[in-house]
């Protein structure tokens, strides 16, 4: 087991408006070389639907549980990362940050690797859903695509069928 | 003793269920898919969706084949979209 003691020094979900500059600064440390960030936005178009609104909810206490789950299974593969990440909920305007993650490490290589990864995992397993609002009207997306069989041809992600994350 | 599970649905699946907590009758532990099966009898507009699905048993991803049990907090939880 890797014994760094501050694998994630924030994880969170806000409700006001994200800033970089904290997640920034929660992984800044004298030993970090370089710091990796990756902020999310909302887009004005999804598989060709216009969005002009898009509604975060989220399952709130396992996703902050899950989200400093990840941070720390992240932190024991590679070692000396440290990674901070705030996601909002509610309602957001295109080009409001949807997420906001931040990985340092000694060398870049690391802190690239480590934000990558967060966010990665994020998408595939933090209890969180976003509803598009448009011209189509409101759709939870993943929802409607789940129905859709693999085989016919559609290119949709079935990440809960090939990712089953248990205790 | 517990005789039910409070259930949790989220996003599409509170849609379907109709709210976002309900209470579900549970006089003893079964595995989380026949629990699944369960909902799915409740409310059959999961059933399109129920390859999609995943529980969360308070607050972790249940594996199929782990208990639910009265008492427990269980999640619906619809493909994710975070990020």
């Amino acid at each position: 087991m890797s014994v760094e003691p501050r694998p994630a020094v924030l994880a969170d979900l806000r409700t006001e408006p994200l800033s970089v500059d904290e997640v920034v600064s929660a992984v800044a440390h004298p030993g970090a070389g370089g710091t990796s960030v990756f902020i999310g936005t909302v887009r004005d178009e999804a598989d060709g639907r216009a969005v002009t609104l898009l509604e975060y909810e989220a399952y709130p206490t396992m996703a902050r549980a899950e989200m400093r789950k990840i941070a720390e299974e992240i932190a024991g593969e590679l070692p000396d990362v440290r990674l901070a990440v705030t996601h909002r909920v509610g309602s957001l305007r295109v080009g409001d940050l949807a997420i906001v993650c931040a990985a340092s490490a000694p060398h870049r290589g690391e802190a690239f690797r480590a934000c990558r990864l967060l966010i990665d995992r994020i998408k595939e397993r933090v209890p969180i859903w976003k509803r598009e609002h448009g011209p189509d009207g409101p759709y939870w997306v993943g929802w409607q695509d789940a129905r859709c069989s693999s085989h016919e041809g559609h290119h949709h992600e079935h990440d809960a069928e090939a990712h089953v994350h248990g205790k | 003793m517990a005789s039910e599970v409070r259930l949790l649905a989220f996003a599409g699946a509170r849609d379907v269920v109709g709210a976002g907590e309900v209470s579900i009758a549970l006089s003893a532990p079964e595995p989380a898919r026949a629990f699944l099966d369960r909902l799915v009898e409740a409310f059959p507009g999961l059933a399109r969706h129920r390859g999609s699905l995943r529980l969360a048993v308070n607050g972790t991803y249940a594996h199929w084949d782990e208990e639910v049990s009265p008492g427990d907090e269980v999640a619906l939880i619809p493909p994710v979209a975070g990020g």
